[in-house]
């Protein structure tokens, strides 16, 4: 068993854990290392897949399809997270709207592309500042953390974030 | 036509048709709560410019029930990129009503892009909406409010005077769920 997760693919991985939260909503922007994740969701006729212009637009979607009784997750980088400060805070934490992100987080060890490194350091210091938990699973660990993560949510009536690094989609 | 009396109108049709309303915050929600409070009505505190989007989302889950977003167009302007995702996703029970009244009404009516021309019907329609209309009077918005899609309401500058919405985030959202659950599920 933990043979087999240790093999496990990191984006299986995480569709795994968004299966076993009972995850049937989503809305995603795209990051290159969510690809494979994008497809396994788009491609899941239980989970009602939205592909949307911004990450905001994203957190106001989600949070119609909560009050609509969904379970809904909220796929985008974490440059996103940048875009959806406001939302997440006057809307998800003000009404108490659960949300499970996951985030696709660029900009540390490893990055490439200078732009994405300012909104990388920033990220875990965001969330921490608006008090919205955060959780950074290796590849084995990740379906039961991305569960965890939804119970969580759910728990505290907040969203949660599953901040997945350079080093998580590495692993093979 | 004032924007209280086309919220007025609005909310009428939404009492008519059972549906869940959406609204933008300030004083078009503080309008509606005086108007016609209703636990389907979802009034938005903060997050400016994601009404459309609420409601979208909420028409996607539950087909079975209309939803009416009261909309402005400097909310609409803050998040155009979501007329996009209506348009191709947006059921037939889902109607967005753009308050248009050319300013940020709640902040001192500063003059917004539409005030020096910018259609949103054309916008909407260029973002790929097919049912989309621009209404000018009681007579266009309530034909309006019986279908489904985009409408741009024009409307005059001016806030009723009514007070601040004295319900609790928590309070709103809990019997705006129950209302909304409940009615899907029946």
């Amino acid at each position: 068993m933990d043979r087999n997760k240790q093999q496990m693919n990191p984006s299986l991985a995480v569709y795994r854990g968004v299966k076993r939260a009972g995850i049937n909503f989503a809305a995603s922007v795209p990051c290159v290392n969510l690809q494979q994740l994008l497809r396994l969701v788009g491609e899941d006729p239980e989970i009602m897949h939205l592909p949307v212009t911004r990450e905001e637009e994203g957190v106001g979607i989600c949070c119609g399809a909560w009050m609509g009784g969904r379970k809904p997750a909220l796929l985008m980088q974490n440059s996103g997270l940048g875009n959806s400060i406001n939302a997440l805070a006057s809307l998800d934490l003000l009404f108490k709207v659960p949300l499970l992100m996951i985030i696709s987080h660029r900009g540390c060890e490893g990055e490439q592309i200078i732009g994405q490194v300012p909104m990388g350091k920033l990220t875990p210091k965001l969330l921490d500042a608006m008090q919205i938990p955060r959780l950074s699973p290796s590849p084995d660990q990740a379906e039961d953390v991305v569960a965890q993560a939804w119970s969580l949510a759910e728990e505290r009536r907040s969203p949660v974030a599953v901040l997945l690094d350079l080093q998580f989609w590495r692993a093979k | 036509m004032k924007r209280i009396e086309a919220i007025a109108l609005a909310a009428e049709a939404a009492e008519a048709q059972e549906a869940l309303v959406v609204c933008n915050i300030g004083f078009p929600s503080r309008e509606l709560y005086a108007l016609m409070d209703r636990s389907e009505n979802f009034y938005m505190l903060g997050s400016m410019g994601l009404a459309s989007s609420i409601g979208l989302g909420l028409a996607l889950v539950l087909p079975k029930r209309r939803v009416i977003v009261l909309d402005g167009d400097g909310a609409v302007l803050m998040n155009l990129g979501t007329l996009a995702t209506i348009a191709h996703n947006a059921p037939r029970n889902y109607l967005l009503v753009i308050l248009d009244n050319c300013c940020f009404g709640s902040t001192g009516s500063q003059p917004t892009c539409t005030h020096f021309g910018t259609d949103l019907e054309a916008i909407a329609r260029g973002a790929g909406a097919e049912s989309v209309r621009t209404v000018a009077n009681a007579e266009g918005l309530r034909s309006a409010l019986a279908g489904d899609g985009i409408v741009v309401a024009k409307v005059e500058i001016g806030n009723a005077d009514v007070p601040i919405i004295p319900l609790s985030p928590e309070k709103i959202i809990e019997r705006f769920m129950k209302s909304a659950q409940q009615a899907e599920r029946s």
